[in-house]
């Protein structure tokens, strides 16, 4: 018996490709990337989006992710790539999907791509790490005690099994400020930290607090990526979907309300 | 009082405990209400609990309908609560967090009716788990006022007696009409100003019909340890309990939006019931005797269902429930119908339950149209001709090889089958069989196909014998036995090495079948096994990683000790003609007689055609419970839909780049 091939003509071409950057808020923080992928493509499909799509006899619409905050933390800079069949205005397309995930999974921004890598132009995010029940004083003492460390190694447990990281490598500047809550005092510590392999994630960080300072949370913390980008000399991260913005100031099709990524808004809908 | 939600509580633990998403609700197409949605008083609020974990909870029909059919309501308000986990369960004992919703993170114990679907008896110790962590009492005799009333539905609550010291109440069959009158009776009582407390609503309850209420039910039993028999023991009260069946599906197009959780669930699909009911008449089945008689959903009504769903989830496959979905009277028409329809939209179409025969194969085919052919599923139950005569599964050997042939040539590449073990009359020779069919099953697909690139999957299952059925007088198997001869199976299957590799071999352990067997036909002496196994830790049987017999049979040991009764008694033993059986005072609508005409029959191996099509054989159902056979075909057909799905176009005032 011959090889089953699928009938019909093959996939239609790719004519487009939209950037997109998406939130991650409140209780939906605690949605996986594997998660995030199903209800990213349900909507897709309830949107309408004319998404170009893979071959063969399960096609897949194409899409590409770049990184993904860890499972628990929230995030206002996530970033993912969609192929379509169409050209369309990348706002239509923003509205339309943010309109069709659940509230708390919200696209915030989208362009049409202008060629370049996307995951090229990120290589450092900026995490926010809410600390209620923490004095900032204790905070910003950890803080420059492992910023005075030379490497601190810390563990964390995978599904591959214990790896050991140094927290304190990808660190590129971390500073502790006061939002004290009317019933408790609460630390906020902001943290620029460069992409290595493997990642250093926030909780990475707070354990190298504890190890080198005996910083312990009495609550768990909650962190949040506020951006990412490329790392730039003077420690700013820039945002990368300007380029696919800057070559064509005026297209059409991009958000003209777009907001600049540093000092953007926080998720606080708890 | 307004009620405050618990999600501030609970927030800190999340990070602690596996797959915290199932916990934090914001499902697609879920819904939270104003607590006081038609005032304090005048709002009926119901906690609907599926007592399994999310991932297998949240896809379930039953409560997905129910939770529709109650929200659409303007005066009812209904939420969702599922079993946590052991890790989340520690934490909320720690720090005193109590059951709560998924959708507002609302404490069950503040509802007004716990609503829980039983859909199978391994899930009873979880009942309790909820119970006791929501603060309600776990004796149904000890609660008060402020406490939801406990209801139980779904295909176990035919069989409630083991759980009715924990259950205030039950509901026999179809949910969706019986859950709206029970929001008018507690709507009333609560606007009255809750008259007699909750005695009398529970009593309101039970006269209004549908609803029983083991509390108002004596049970007295022979020195030997049978049952003398069950009376009410209030006035009003009535003998027995009518199951309730729904009529016209078409009126009930229910999940119309279909939840689209977050977390991966067991069903990554929506799903469309075609029709309820089966009357194949297989006798090992309890879903097809309970469920009579067929209502089938027309097919345009399900046409507009799975497209109306489509929109709403953006879910890429629909499912076809049923019990034996290839029986619809125009499932034909309603194959071709929407794989043309849905032609090029990468939406896929499914059957789950399939039955032996072509033309299920050449279904098969038109749903994977231009989709992946891996594996399909047969279910012929018994390996030899004559035990499948035992139980009525009317397949010979050449129909299943006339099946698996069709299936082989038209590129499936594996095919799953399915059998139970243990069935009355039974001997090795049946089961080895199995083997036997297996081995000619690869030996015609290798021929078919071309080539030695086929697998063949033997599933087996051991039979538990169930309430309303007519197997539910017969001894179930030991588990001992069971093993010992799967072990033969498993050596036939393997004694042929080049046939017996493209065979796989699918079966587990007796044992969780015997502690089935038990709560399936137990009565309310088993009450108490249950909060003893439960007590020493028992949580989420139906897995096996959780399951422990010993614990189950230490329970057992201890809770029935004095009681002249044992685990065997209520598995192994056969039961008489005249025995009084735990569920005799609960009405299927089957005529016991004919239930024992027929068990008899079995033995005999006498078959029993489906009154579908072969004329009524006075099962009693139809005239006891004032319903009847809904069929088609209608002669309908569906048209191709224009605007099948939102397409999302650039707006007109900012047309961007020329199209092409």
């Amino acid at each position: 018996m011959a090889k089953r091939t699928p009938d019909g003509p093959p996939p239609e071409p790719v004519v487009a490709r939209i950037r997109l950057r998406y939130a991650r808020r409140g209780r939906l923080r605690f949605t996986s990337h594997r998660d995030f992928a199903r209800a990213f493509e349900r909507a897709l499909r309830r949107a309408g989006v004319p998404m170009a799509l893979s071959a063969g006899f399960s096609p897949h619409p194409r899409i590409s992710y770049v990184g993904a905050a860890p499972t628990g933390m929230a995030s206002e800079a996530e970033y993912v790539e969609i192929a379509l069949t169409e050209r369309l205005d990348a706002e239509t397309v923003r509205a339309a999907v943010d309109a069709s995930l659940p509230p708390g999974l919200d696209v915030v921004d989208a362009v049409v791509a202008r060629g370049g890598s996307l995951p090229d132009r990120i290589d450092a995010s900026v995490w926010q790490i809410r600390l209620p029940g923490l004095e900032v004083d204790a905070v910003a003492a950890a803080v420059v005690t492992l910023l005075a460390a030379e490497s601190v190694p810390v563990q964390r447990l995978t599904k591959e099994g214990r790896r050991t990281v140094d927290a304190r490598a990808a660190i590129v500047s971390a500073t502790a400020r006061v939002d004290d809550l009317p019933d408790q005092p609460c630390a906020i510590l902001d943290v620029v930290v460069r992409h290595v392999t493997p990642a250093v994630r926030p909780d990475d960080i707070l354990t190298a607090l504890r190890t080198v300072a005996d910083l312990v949370p009495p609550v768990p913390p909650l962190a949040t990526r506020l951006a990412q980008g490329l790392l730039a000399e003077d420690g700013q991260i820039s945002d990368p979907l300007a380029p696919d913005r800057e070559r064509l100031p005026a297209a059409e099709g991009d958000a003209p309300d777009a907001a600049p990524l540093t000092g953007s808004a926080v998720a606080s809908d708890r | 009082m307004p009620i405050e939600s618990l999600f501030p509580r609970l927030e800190p633990l999340l990070p602690r405990v596996q797959k915290p998403i199932q916990y934090v609700g914001g499902e697609l197409n879920s819904t939270v209400k104003d607590w006081d949605v038609a005032g304090p008083d005048g709002t009926v609020r119901w906690a609907l609990m599926y007592p399994d974990a999310y991932e297998v909870g949240l896809p379930n029909q039953g409560v997905m309908i129910l939770y529709e059919v109650l929200n659409e309501r303007p005066d009812v308000l209904a939420e969702r609560t599922y079993s946590v986990w052991p890790d989340l369960e520690a934490l909320m004992r720690e720090y005193d967090v109590p059951q709560f919703t998924v959708d507002g993170h609302r404490p069950v114990g503040a509802f007004d009716v716990l609503g829980v679907s039983l859909p199978t008896e391994l899930g009873y110790t979880n009942l309790l788990t909820a119970l006791d962590l929501a603060g309600i009492p776990i004796l149904a005799a000890e609660r008060g006022d402020e406490h939801p009333i406990v209801l139980a539905g779904g295909h176990a609550a035919f069989n409630p007696e083991p759980v009715a010291d924990f259950i205030d109440a039950a509901v026999l069959g179809d949910g969706e009409q019986a859950v709206l009158e029970i929001s008018d009776l507690v709507g009333d009582w609560k606007q009255a100003g809750r008259p007699g407390g909750r005695a009398q609503l529970l009593l309101r309850l039970a006269r209004a019909g549908g609803v029983y209420v083991p509390r108002f039910y004596d049970v007295d039993y022979l020195p030997d340890g049978r049952i003398r028999r069950v009376a009410p023991n209030r006035s009003g009260v009535p003998f027995r309990v009518d199951k309730r069946t729904v009529s016209g599906l078409d009126d009930w197009p229910y999940p119309k939006t279909p939840l689209v959780p977050l977390a991966e669930t067991v069903h990554e699909r929506m799903s469309v019931e075609i029709f309820r009911g089966c009357t194949r008449g297989c006798r090992f089945c309890q879903a097809g005797m309970i469920t009579r008689p067929v209502r089938e959903r027309s097919i345009t009504g399900i046409g507009e269902m799975v497209a109306a769903g489509l929109v709403a989830s953006g879910y890429q496959e629909v499912g076809l429930l049923s019990l034996s979905s290839a029986d619809h009277s125009e499932i034909a028409e309603i194959a071709t119908g929407l794989a043309d329809r849905y032609a090029g939209t990468n939406t896929s179409l499914s059957l789950p339950s399939t039955r032996v025969d072509a033309f299920n194969v050449t279904l098969a085919n038109e749903f994977s149209r231009n989709g992946r052919r891996s594996g399909l599923t047969f279910a012929p139950e018994g390996g030899s001709e004559r035990i499948r005569q035992v139980i009525n599964k009317m397949v010979t050997k050449e129909d299943l090889i006339r099946t698996v042939t069709t299936a082989y040539g038209a590129g499936w590449r594996q095919v799953k089958l399915y059998f139970m073990c243990g069935l009355p009359t039974e001997t090795d020779a049946d089961v080895l069989e199995i083997a036997e069919l297996a081995m000619e099953v690869i030996r015609i697909g290798r021929q078919v196909a071309g080539t030695k690139d086929i697998r063949c999957t033997v599933s087996i299952g051991g039979f538990i014998p169930k309430p309303h059925t007519p197997f539910q007088w017969a001894p179930q198997l030991d588990h001992e036995a069971t093993d010992a001869r799967l072990r033969l199976l498993r050596e036939a299957i393997n004694s042929d090495r080049s046939l017996g590799r493209a065979i796989g071999f699918r079966y587990h352990d007796g044992r969780p079948g015997i502690v089935e067997g038990l709560l399936s036909r137990g009565d309310r002496r088993v009450g108490a096994v249950i909060r003893r196994a439960w007590e020493d830790g028992g949580r989420f049987d139906g897995w096996s990683e959780y399951f422990s017999f010993d614990r189950w049979m230490t329970a057992a040991e201890v809770a029935l000790a004095g009681a002249g009764v044992d685990v065997d008694w209520y598995t192994t033993r056969e039961r008489g003609e005249h025995e009084v059986l735990p569920w005799d005072h609960l009405d299927a609508g089957l005529d016991r007689r004919w239930l024992w005409a027929d068990w008899q029959e079995s033995l005999t191996g006498r078959e029993v055609d489906d009154c579908r099509w072969w004329g009524c054989y006075d099962c009693g159902v139809c005239p006891s419970q004032g319903t009847q056979i809904q069929i088609g075909p209608t002669g309908r057909t569906l048209l191709p839909l224009p605007g099948l799905r939102p397409v999302l176009a650039p707006p007109a005032a900012s047309a961007s780049a020329p199209v092409g």
